[in-house]
Parts: structure tokens; sequence; C-alpha cells
């Protein structure tokens, strides 16, 4: 080789160590530096698809399906695997228009260009057929399979509660939800969303370039099975829900029904109602609206979030606190006269009762012996040196029996009511008053404000003869004998178990032969009371408490018919035969039973 | 040893050489089953209707073709050598009229299931013309016209090469000037090229008005400074106009000769579009194969983007994508190593010839597959325009795996003598 030649052989070498090492630097920046190769491999590739399990089926406590599910699809997006596709197709196959193609797409986009996004929910079976087939034609686009709440029978909408796509709060608040997740907004399904929605699964598929799955990745190492929700057995009574909504049909108020034994609430009736199909599936957004702006308000549950007057039934209360503090004994008698309790000028009218102890005051809703029982009890200057004091223990008795306070169990949005303190009386009158200035709490008038669910529970604890347990609303969960017993624990009213059979006994009286011998049922005996809530806005409210049986109550009902008038005359007959078809699972008083069906308030 | 006619004057065959082919041949049927391979598919080893099973075919006979000419004497390439060179242009011609289109390239003759293409022996049979050519051509004495022959023994059959529409195929031939270069060509000579090459390109991404402005910049600085030299500015102009011709030239055979595709691949390399779903779809797609592989890969059989059909033609010119995802790094520098290592071992071995045929031989055939090595995985990932070749050894592909072998066995034959 001479020295010319060498010299050659030498530059072909080096130019292609040259060659080499640029490619080679190349390589190690494309495949090791640069890690944004990776990312769009994986974007390309894989698509990750969220398996949802079915959610947990609600039952009643006998076992009636209140809660299903239905199959449904969505169509959902991935902005970043968009390719250009033919919209006019899209948006005839959807039944949409170009617009809203192109607001969903940005809405997604903004939520993530690599994260699916909902884009049509719920898409008919027909047409997911067609868009199967064709979703080679719709890059980016793929259809998961969901489930659909549904509901065999259209009642207990308030306390069920519904299931809608998640807010973007929810999304911050819990990684949990993904954009499209559905959530429980309220009722059971929100207070046992946990439990209901099981555990979403997923699926690492390849896709091709055709959009076409192709199997799984990695042999499905990363996929994981999605656990179907838990059902739950619900203390409602399935046919007693719906007698009560078929009984309050055409008229506002609230039924609320406990065994007082556990404090499982048996029925909870706000009307008006809705079906709660109404909000499900696409048509949700439209007939929530429609539901909303409704001026009868059927969304707002009368039986949690309204709060009332207690009216008359709260007597029962204050006689008790009577008897408890010793203010009267069963024997004490107060005289009504010259038409009702007069403090100055102002008359709190009755009807010239005559002499009465407490059964026959219960038993004929004497607001003059309320009022004097309630003045005695906070002038007690034996007990208690001021009438703030007096005041404050009294209200500690109604804290004990459960008012003015949210019980926080598995309800949605209580209303804590509302028994103002003593303190705000020092306010309101600037430090002078006495127990005539707020007298007319002792008749459940005034300041006092309760829902509903309290009142119920009020009677419970009359039911019990001291003690209320928590009212709340699912009984078991995972299966029928796996009891729910986080609400066990037996709450005492400072009230003394003996003053309990006294006031029961004034409340059968009003049955037997008092204001509400309406309830009268044959066969059982019956306790009540009723009342008539003044209300500033119009006619009164028309209440009645009931307990039945008296020596063994399987229920305690509290009724409220709105500007119905005397709670002798619409709320007595309901909450009479809602006892009655509890009981014997049959109404005999047909003739009654459609006569209520039919009035309107 | 005297008795036996083959082993006569033999070394042994070059063991080296032999494993890295094996090693290469090996590495490209694994690498094929891998692109086919789908997890839900049932994939058995001999389905001859898969591009594997096929090219387990491929490699039995070219194993037979390798020991074919591994018995042969060796007399009988170097006496033969401008038959075959005639015998292959003439196929190359009777192509144009009876071949067969695949993707856009008429240079294929299909017998039955299988395709060939005549293409690729030619690129042998030039390899040992040339070797023949120089082996008499020096010796004669007649030097003259030496350089123009030679050029003109490639250019014919890049000519035809380009009537069948296969660019990437034809421009493989430039190659020989790797062993033009060792041979003597002159460097100012190659300098020329590099400079018209350089211009080219030039033209290719701005335009030709930028090109005739540079051309004139540097035309005006090398005449001042010539000025009083009457036969350097002579010099100068005619170079001058000859530039100016040049890049006119180009910009017509790009707006005139190049097929819409090829431009968009041209325009795509130069930067001047870059529309992701365009034309640089498929090099975006192949960079991501390869990139996403990282330093060990995703494993074997576990890369997406190529089974997936996010890369093209992944058995065939895009195969080192499948490579670089599942191997990553690793399998880069593997292949890297053996085709270096083979590349290097010829052209060493080339210089220790004692008859300079087999050495411009040598020099061919590797100037071959350092082009084909480079331009192919310089167009997966990113660093040349897009020219479908194939990579050598590794590509699935019948005629391109028969070509090689008979293109390297005839180089270790010629060197075991």
């Amino acid at each position: 080789m001479s020295a010319f030649e060498k010299k050659r052989y030498y530059v072909v070498l080096v130019l292609l160590g040259v060659l080499t090492l640029v490619y080679l630097v190349h390589l190690f920046n494309i495949q090791i530096l640069n890690k944004s190769y990776k990312q769009k491999a994986d974007q390309n590739a894989l698509r990750y698809i969220t398996e949802h399990p079915a959610r947990g089926l609600i039952y009643d406590r006998n076992d009636s399906l209140l809660v299903y599910n239905d199959a449904a699809c969505d169509l959902m997006v991935v902005p970043n695997e968009l390719r250009p596709f033919d919209t006019a197709e899209l948006c005839k196959v959807l039944d949409i228009t170009k617009e809203d193609v192109e607001k969903k797409i940005e809405k997604a986009t903004k939520y993530s260009k690599i994260l699916p996004s909902l884009f049509e929910q719920q898409i008919s079976k027909e047409d997911y057929g067609y868009l199967q087939e064709k979703m080679y034609e719709f890059p980016g686009f793929f259809v998961q399979n969901r489930t659909l709440r549904s509901y065999p029978n259209p009642i207990a909408a308030h306390i069920l509660g519904y299931v809608s796509e998640v807010g973007e709060e929810e999304i911050e608040n819990d990684p949990y939800y993904k954009m499209g997740d559905y959530i429980g907004k309220s009722g059971i399904e929100k207070a046992y969303e946990s439990v209901l929605r099981g555990k979403k699964g997923k699926r690492v598929v390849l896709v091709d370039v055709h959009n076409r799955e192709m199997g799984s990745y990695d042999n499905g190492a990363e996929d994981e099975v999605a656990v179907p929700g838990t059902s739950i057995w619900c203390t409602l009574d399935m046919q007693l829900q719906r007698y009560g909504e078929e009984l309050m049909a055409n008229k506002r108020g609230s039924i609320v029904a406990i065994e007082p034994k556990t404090g499982e609430i048996l029925c909870i009736i706000s009307s008006p109602s809705y079906d709660p199909n109404l909000l499900v599936g696409k048509a949700r957004p439209k007939n929530y609206c429609d539901l909303l702006e409704d001026p009868k308000k059927p969304l707002f549950n009368r039986a949690l979030m309204a709060s009332y007057p207690p009216g008359s039934t709260f007597k029962l209360a204050n006689g008790l606190i009577g008897l408890q503090e010793g203010i009267i004994s069963a024997g004490t008698v107060y005289s009504c006269s010259g038409g009702g309790y007069h403090i100055g000028s102002h008359v709190v009218h009755c009807h010239n009762c005559g002499g009465l102890n407490i059964y026959s005051a219960i038993q004929r809703s004497c607001n003059t012996y309320f009022c004097r029982l309630y003045y005695n009890i906070l002038s007690n200057r034996k007990k208690y040196k001021t009438v703030q004091d007096a005041y404050n223990a009294w209200l500690d008795y109604m804290h004990s029996m459960g008012f003015a306070q949210k019980y926080e169990t598995d309800l949605p949005y209580e209303l804590k009511g509302s028994i103002p303190s003593a303190e705000y009386f020092d306010k309101k009158y600037n430090g002078h008053w006495n127990g005539n200035t707020v007298v007319s709490m002792g008749i459940g008038q005034g300041e006092a404000a309760v829902t509903p669910l309290q009142m119920a529970n009020m009677l419970a604890v009359i039911a019990n003869r001291g003690y209320y347990i928590k009212p709340h609303v699912v009984k078991a969960i995972g299966s029928k004998d796996n009891r729910n017993t986080e609400y066990d624990e037996k709450i005492y009213s400072k009230i003394d178990k003996r003053h309990f059979e006294t006031v029961l006994q004034g409340m059968r009286q009003v049955v037997t032969s008092g204001t509400g011998r309406g309830a009268k049922i044959d066969g059982i005996e019956v306790a009540g009371k009723t009342g008539t809530a003044q209300n500033p806005h119009g006619r009164d409210h028309s209440v009645f408490a009931l307990i039945a049986p008296v020596n063994n109550p399987q229920i305690v009902i509290f009724c409220l018919v709105e500007n119905a008038g005397f709670g002798a005359t619409v709320a007595c007959p309901i909450a009479s035969l809602m006892a009655e078809y509890y009981i014997n699972r049959e109404v005999k008083r047909t003739d009654l039973e459609k006569n209520i069906k039919e009035m309107r308030f | 040893m005297y008795s036996d006619s083959i082993k006569r004057n033999s070394k042994g065959f070059d063991a080296r050489l032999i494993v890295y082919y094996l090693a290469l041949v090996v590495i490209g049927w694994i690498t094929i089953y891998s692109t086919c391979y789908l997890p839900d598919a049932k994939m058995a080893f001999f389905d001859f209707s898969q591009p594997y099973g096929k090219q387990l075919i491929w490699i039995g006979t070219s194993l037979l073709i390798a020991v074919a000419i591994l018995l042969i004497d060796n007399k009988i390439l170097q006496h033969y050598a401008y038959y075959f060179y005639i015998v292959c242009l003439l196929l190359m011609v009777l192509v144009l009229f009876i071949g067969t289109e695949i993707s856009g390239a008429k240079a294929w003759i299909k017998i039955g299931e299988f395709s060939i293409q005549p293409t690729e022996f030619m690129k042998v049979a030039t390899a040992l013309a040339l070797a023949k050519f120089f082996n008499e051509g020096k010796t004669s004495g007649e030097k003259k016209y030496i350089w123009l022959i030679a050029i003109g023994m490639i250019l014919v059959p890049v000519l035809i090469i380009m009537l069948q529409h296969d660019a990437g195929s034809a421009l493989v031939f430039a190659s020989f000037f790797i062993l033009f270069y060792r041979e003597g060509m002159s460097a100012e000579f190659l300098f020329f090229c590099l400079i018209a090459a350089f211009l080219a390109i030039f033209t290719l991404k701005f335009n030709e008005t930028y090109a005739v402005a540079l051309l004139t910049v540097v035309f005006l600085i090398l005449f001042i400074k010539d000025r009083t030299q009457k036969k350097k500015a002579r010099r100068d102009i005619i170079l001058y106009v000859v530039s100016i011709v040049f890049v006119f030239s180009v910009n017509i055979l790009y707006e005139n000769v190049f097929e819409p595709h090829q431009k968009e691949r041209i325009d795509t390399i130069m930067g001047k579009t870059s529309d992701p779903k365009g034309a640089d779809f498929n090099l975006n797609q192949s960079k991501i194969a390869i990139g996403s592989g990282g330093f060990f890969g995703k494993g074997y059989l576990k890369g997406t983007q190529t089974k997936l059909k996010f890369v093209p033609e992944q058995s065939t010119d895009f195969i080192f994508c499948a490579i670089g995802e599942e191997w990553g790094f690793m399998g880069t520098l593997v292949v890297f190593a053996l085709y270096i290592a083979l590349v290097v071992r010829i052209l060493s071995l080339s210089e220790k010839q004692r008859t300079p045929f087999a050495r411009y031989y040598g020099y061919g055939i590797a100037g071959i597959i350092i082009f084909h090595f480079f331009i192919n995985i310089g167009m997966t990932c990113g660093l040349v325009p897009i020219i479908g070749i194939p990579l050598p050894f590794i590509s699935y592909g019948g005629s391109s795996l028969w070509a090689f072998t008979t293109m390297l066995f005839i180089f270790i034959k010629l060197n075991d003598n």
C-alpha cells in the first residue's frame, strides 16, 4: 500500500467514524434525552379505557327494588387523537349542530388534551351500533359502556337523590373522579356514594393507526377489573312511601314516619315531588331546569328543609317539661275562661275550656293551659334566678328531645331549625322580658321553627318513653344481614320515663274523644295530637302527630299539609290512613281514602 | 491439501464476516417476526403467508446461494463479470416493459407469489464489472478516460432505474465514489461534487433566486481577488456561468422530473412543510417509535408503534423502528457495532488483497453497504429524506437478502484466494 493509498484508506475510515458518531449522538438524543417521544408513543397507541362499574342497587326494607341500573353508552373524545372527520355525518347521527360539536370539543380540550372527556352522553342503542361500525372514520372518538339509574316506581325522589356527571369542583377535591364520571348528587346516592359507586376498572388497549382496538396491552398487566358497587337496603317501606305520596297528591306538605325502636325512617314524603326517572339520562339537564323553575318547587325537600312553626303538637313537649320540672303534676288543674290567656290587652284565644288537667288539656289542645304552664316554667324563681336561666333550662330540654339541631346521619341537606336562645330575647327586648313576652312558644307559635323530621323524632322520644335513635335511612349495606350499626346509639331526653305515660294518656284521649277523633283505627290503639300552625304567609297549616299502637309503638307519623287549615280535617286522617296501612297492610276506610286523595290545597 | 482444488490456496473463509452476516440476518428475522406479532393472534413459525415465514425461505435460499458461491472457482466470477453486468442491464430494461409496480416503482418482476427486483442484483453486477474494469484499465495504461468510462458504467443502470421511478435505488450508485476516491480520483473533483450537492440542496431549500444571489456574491469576491490574473479570472467566470446553469437545472429537475410525493418528501426534509398529518406523518411516527424505546427498549414483542401500523413498511424499509422501539439505544448500539465491524472488516481485508480485483470489489460493496445503512437509518430517525431503500441483511425481502448475500459472499470467496 502506498502512502497515498494508505492516507485515503484512513480518510474513508475517519469519514465512517464521523458519520457513525453523528448518527449515534442523534439517536442518543431522541431515544434517551428527549422524553417527548415516549409520551407521544403512548398517546398514539395506548388507549386507557375506564371500566365503569354498575352502581349498587337500592332496596327497601322488604327487599323491594327501588333503584336499579340500565345499560347505556357514552361517546367519549380524546382531543389530541382527533383528525379531520366528517362533522356533518356525526351531527346527523347524534342529532346535534356543528356548533355543538365545536363547543364540546373545546370543552374537552380545556379539561385535558390526552384524557378522554364525555362528548355525548347516553346515546341510543341504534346510534351506538351505527357508530361502533364507523368508529374508524372518527379517530379520537370511542364509545364507553355506562349504566344509568332507573326507578321501577316513581317515588321517594328526594330521599333517593340523583346521580349526574361530576362537576369541576368534585374533580378537584377527589382525584378518583374524572371528567364524565357520575357521582351521587343528593339523597342516599350522595350519602352512600363511596359504597354505591364501586371501584372503577381500567383497561389498557392497543389502538392502531386506524383507531381500531387491537387487543390488550402487555397481556393486560396494567388492567384493573371494575368492582361493582355495593347494594344498599334502606329503611323505607316502599309501599308505605308510595301510599303516602298518593295521599299527598295535589297537596303541599310532608309526612315523616319513623319506627321509634330503631330510628329507621319508614317513609319520608315531600309533596309536590317528581318522578326520579326525569333526572336520568339525556333529558336530565332540561328536566332539571324545568323542575327548578316550577313554582310549586318540587325539588324542595320539605321534610328536611322546610322549617315550620310546630303548632299545637309542640304542647306535648312543653307538657313533658312542665311535668319534669315539677311545675305541674298529672292532677294540676288550670282553668280556661274569658276567651283565652290574657297578657295585658293581648289575648291568646281559646274556647273557655273550664278547669283542665294535663290529660284534658292535651285532649282539647287548650291554649290557656299551655300558656300558663309555659309562663310558670319560665317564672320558676325557686329553681332559677332569672328568666334567662329558666329559659335556657327549657331550651336544654328541647335540645334533648332533638330540636334545633341536625342529626347528621345519612340524610341529605337537613335544616337545623331554630329555637332562639335567651341572648336573642335579651337583645330583642333589651333585657326586659319574662315568660309572658315569649308565651306563644308554649303553644308552638312564635320564634320556634322546626322541621317535620324533628317533629317526627320528638314523637319517637314519646313513643320510646324517653329516648330516640337518630333518624336514618339506610338499614343494611352489602347484604340484608349486614346491619348498618352506625346509628344504634340511644339518645336519652332529660325527661323521666313516667311522664311520658301521662302525655301518652292525653294523646290517647285526643283520638278517643278529643280533637283527633278522625285518627281512630279499628283494632289499633292510636295516640295523636292535632295541630294548626299559624302561618304569616297564608292559611294555617294542618298538622297531626300520631303514635300507634300506644303500648308497643311500631310507627310514629308526623304529617303537615300546608295551608289546609285545621289539623283535624286533613293531616289527621292522612296520618291515620298511613298508620292503618302500615300496620294492617290494608285500608278499610276506602271512602276516606278516596276523599283525601281528591283534596287539593 | 494439494489434492483439494478448492482449498488449494485457501487461507480459510473469513469467519468474522460470516458471523457478522449471520448475526444481522438473525436480528432481521427476529425483528420481522416481532413486527407481525399481535398479542391475540396465533403465530405459527412456519406460516408462509406471513412475512416472517417467507423470510425463513429467503434466509434458507440465501444460505444455499452463499454455499454455492463459496464452492465455485472465483476465476469464473472475474471472467464473467461483464456478462453478469449486461444480463442484469437487460433484465432491468425488461422490467420497464413487463415489470410490476410496487409502491410507485416499476421495478419488480412477478413470478407467481414472489416478486424479484433486478435492481438489487444490478448493484452486485456493477461492483463486479467496475472491479474488472479497474483491474484491466489500470494495467492497460489508458488512464485518460478511465474515470469517464467508470462513471458511465454507473450512469447506465442509474438512468434505467430512474425510468423505473425508483430514485432511491438510483442514488445508491453514488456510493461507488468511495471506490473511485480510494482508487485515486482527484480530491478536487470530489470537492466539486460536494459543492454541487451543496448548491442543489441550497436551491431546493430556498429557491433559485437566493442561490444565484449567493453565487454572485462568491463570484464577485473571487473575481475581485483574481482580477489581475487573466487566467484565474476567466476560470471564475466559467465556473460562475456553469454554476448558474446547474442551479437552474436542479430547479427544472425538481419541478418537472420528481413525482409529487417525492417533492413532498424533499420539502419535508428541507423543513419547508411541517404538517404532521401530511407528508412527514411517516417520519414523525418513525421517530416516535425509535424515540420511545429509551435505553433498554420496551422489550421484545412489546413495541406498540411498529405493530399498530403507525410506522409504515415496518418490516422492510422502516424495520429499524422496530429495533429502536423494542431494544432501545442498546439495540441501536448493537446494530451499529455489527455494521461498522462488517464494513471496516471488508475495507481492511480489501487493503490486504494480493489481487487488486478483490480490493476494487471490496471497496465497491463496502460503499453500497455504508450507503444503504446510513441512508436507511438516517431516514427513519429524520437525518436524511425518506428514500425507500432496505437495511441490508435485516429488512424483509427476498431480492434484497439474496443480492446482499451474493455481494458479501463473493467478497468472502475473493478474499479466500
